[in-house]
């Protein structure tokens, strides 16, 4: 009987074992909710949205691009085992409130990063803030700003290729096939200049020659006006808007040109993006070229990933939303918005991020990238980053419009679109 | 292209904005002659009628031209009513004060900017035109509409003139304006004149909008090009002179659709920014008002 109280009844010793062990677990249990709590607090991304003013379209899309890459993210786990938080802020595609809403997500939504900027006018007049906060900030916009040195080194376009290699790897494709006398209708503003300065430069290199350049200001709502400007000997009129007025544009090139002779089209995208292709008014774009940076018509040989981001970000076979067929997608370049946010995964990760302090880490981690293989952190297809001039490149697809649908007839190689560095962030102070 | 192809293009633009200037300018030239009144609104009224024409064109099923008739005259009057609040419960309290108008008026342009924001969201959207044909000359091809609107612009503007210079209610508009408290003397109610002139002047920009949108699409931002044009028109023409704005409105849109043809679009609103400011210094009260008693 002594024994069995023994055994029942606890010994001091027992007392004291179970005393530490109960200790050792409130302890431990204590100090592991600790850690949970700090890694539990979620990374709080500020996405710089046009969700009013001309970028609108591209805003909306953006925004829906942003949220289904987020639900993907946090499903695998989130960044670091952290979930991951995004704070849309309308910036009304204005560069002036651009620069607002950079301090405003940084200073009081305590945002670790800013990204998703797609009009250059915004990026240029939002980076040098950025710049001076100290926090990273992504752009989604093709713009060769980045590339050209002209920002700072917290700025980076890690998600999409900018405009001089976009052109520079068409305009072969362009003097080859469509002609050689080109006229160029663009945006009067960095974006279009951009287009302006590189695809002439291409051009020439070519043995081509662009023999007029057409500017648009970028509020400009009608277009007829300017058509008369375009020399009767061009033959291939070059054509980019951006703006809500695009649908307008191209229903009055049409209508300009009527069932006259024209010369050949080739357009960028950017001049339908939120617009079908099959809108009354537009059936003389038959038979005319497109460049896409992500065709919005499903091809026949998309992979398996192109079908899964095209589910997640909520967009059919013809480009446009599963829930209205008319609401139609910017497909070329809200991939950007996807990508670039696994980028950032990627580099906070390789940077070990903890809080603020380490924002300089991730910009060295991204610059430390070089490759980015295709797969569902990247359903666009390859891209080779360079992390001195900040800038991806990626391929570039050429269709043409068959039956109302945009087929593609030509996909770029990589080395196409490769250019001298401009500039070396890297060595640039913070 | 050729010069006279060249200029055949200019003059048919010129005509299309003329037209369309015409008409929201003397909205404007109305409000400012009768009640004294710078509308700064003017521009929104004229981009609610253009929204209100995308909602028209959504919601009533059938052919475009069945749905755009009725946008034509659905719009104005919904714009119109609006304006007659607006004037009954803001302009009718500040005794129209010049000052005091100016800046609620400049209230009341955001708010219907910021409503039409909220209900209509901001994408720019196509309104279908109600007669799809086109003019192919031997030079160029010609959306078939952009006639349909001059032609359109001047039967109303015919019809308004009758109205102000034949009808009852143009008498009582222009006694109003002569002498304000002679009028009221002799029993014409003011404060439904003015609600009246305002609502009038509104629907007239509705209108202009409503022929205009299938060419240029909706868009909750598209009040200000218009509001700057019909006050460099107004201002030319003569404050509160109707005769005067038709006319400046036919100078200035050729020679928009001129000048920005064979030049640039930008240079067209620079020289009609000029000929404003000489006009305000050689000839104060415009090529046709009257200078103040």
């Amino acid at each position: 009987m002594k024994r069995d109280d023994l055994k029942v009844t606890p010994t001091r010793r027992d007392v004291l074992k179970g005393l530490g062990a109960t200790g050792a677990i409130a302890l431990g249990g204590l100090s592991a909710r600790y850690a949970q709590a700090q890694s539990a607090e979620p990374i709080r991304i500020g996405f710089q949205l046009h969700r009013t003013g001309i970028g609108a379209s591209y805003g909306r899309w953006y925004e829906r691009t942003a949220t289904a890459a987020l639900k993907v993210l946090n499903d695998q786990g989130g960044i670091n085992g952290r979930p991951v938080e995004i704070l849309f802020e309308d910036d009304g595609t204005d560069p002036r409130r651009g620069a607002e809403v950079v301090e405003k997500l940084v200073m009081q939504a305590r945002c670790d990063v800013v990204m998703g900027t797609l009009f250059s006018h915004v990026v240029m007049g939002s980076a040098p803030r950025a710049g001076e906060l100290r926090v990273p900030y992504l752009v989604c916009s093709e713009g060769h700003h980045v590339a050209s040195g002209a920002l700072n080194r917290w700025v980076l376009q890690p998600g999409i290729t900018d405009v001089k290699s976009q052109v520079q790897s068409m305009a072969p494709f362009v003097t080859q096939n469509l002609g050689r006398k080109v006229t160029m209708v663009f945006p009067d503003y960095a974006f279009g200049h951009d287009h302006r300065d590189f695809f002439t430069a291409a051009v020439a290199a070519q043995g081509g020659e662009v023999i007029k350049h057409i500017a648009i200001p970028p509020t400009e709502t009608s277009f007829t006006r300017y058509f008369p400007q375009i020399p009767r000997e061009t033959e291939v009129l070059y054509h980019v808007m951006v703006g809500p007025s695009v649908l307008t544009f191209v229903k009055e090139l049409g209508e300009f040109y009527g069932s006259g002779a024209r010369p050949q089209l080739f357009g960028f995208i950017d001049s339908l993006e939120a617009v079908a292709i099959d809108s009354p008014g537009l059936e003389f774009l038959e038979g005319s070229h497109f460049w896409e940076g992500h065709p919005r018509y499903r091809q026949d040989d998309a992979g398996e990933h192109e079908d899964l981001y095209r589910a997640a970000v909520g967009v059919d076979a013809n480009g446009a939303s599963v829930t209205d067929p008319r609401d139609v997608s910017t497909y070329s370049h809200m991939f950007s918005v996807w990508e670039t946010l696994f980028i950032l995964k990627r580099a906070m990760e390789a940077a070990e991020y903890r809080g603020p302090a380490d924002r300089q880490a991730v910009v060295e981690a991204m610059e430390a990238m070089t490759e980015f293989p295709e797969g569902l952190e990247h359903p666009q297809g390859p891209k080779l980053f360079n992390g001195r001039t900040h800038q991806a490149f990626g391929l570039q697809s050429i269709s043409q419009v068959r039956n109302g649908r945009l087929v593609r007839v030509h996909r770029t190689a990589m080395e196409d679109g490769f250019y001298p560095d401009e500039v070396d962030y890297t060595t640039m102070s913070f | 292209m050729d010069f006279g192809p060249f200029l055949l293009l200019a003059v048919m633009e010129g005509l299309v904005s003329a037209a369309v200037l015409a008409l929201t300018a003397s909205g404007l030239s109305l409000v400012f002659g009768i009640m004294r009144v710078v509308n700064v609104a003017h521009g929104e009224f004229f981009m609610l009628g253009a929204v209100l024409a995308w909602f028209v064109s959504q919601f009533v099923p059938g052919p475009a031209a069945l749905s755009f008739a009725l946008a034509l005259i659905l719009c104005p009057l919904v714009v119109g009513l609006l304006a007659a609040i607006a004037d009954w419960a803001v302009l009718k309290r500040l005794n129209y004060e010049p000052e005091a108008t100016i800046v609620a008026t400049i209230g009341i342009l955001y708010i219907l900017q910021q409503a039409a924001l909220s209900l209509f969201g901001p994408d720019a959207r196509p309104v279908p035109a109600p007669v799809d044909f086109r003019v192919q000359l031997p030079w160029f091809g010609y959306a078939g509409y952009k006639l349909v609107v001059v032609a359109a612009a001047a039967m109303i503007l015919t019809l308004l003139w009758v109205v102000l210079s034949r009808s009852r209610a143009g008498l009582i508009m222009r006694a109003t304006q002569e002498d304000r408290d002679m009028a009221r003397a002799f029993g014409i109610n003011v404060d439904r004149v003015y609600a009246g002139v305002f609502a009038l002047g509104a629907a007239l920009a509705a209108m202009a909008a409503v022929l205009v949108v299938p060419i240029t699409q909706a868009h909750y931002l598209m009040g200000g090009d218009p509001l700057l044009l019909s006050f460099i028109t107004v201002i030319i023409g003569g404050l509160g002179s109707l005769r005067g704005t038709l006319i400046a409105a036919i100078v200035i849109g050729l020679t928009d659709g001129i000048v920005s043809t064979f030049f640039a679009p930008t240079l067209a609103r620079i020289v009609a920014t000029l000929a404003v400011a000489l006009i305000l210094v050689v000839r104060p009260q415009g090529l046709f008002g009257r200078t103040a008693p």
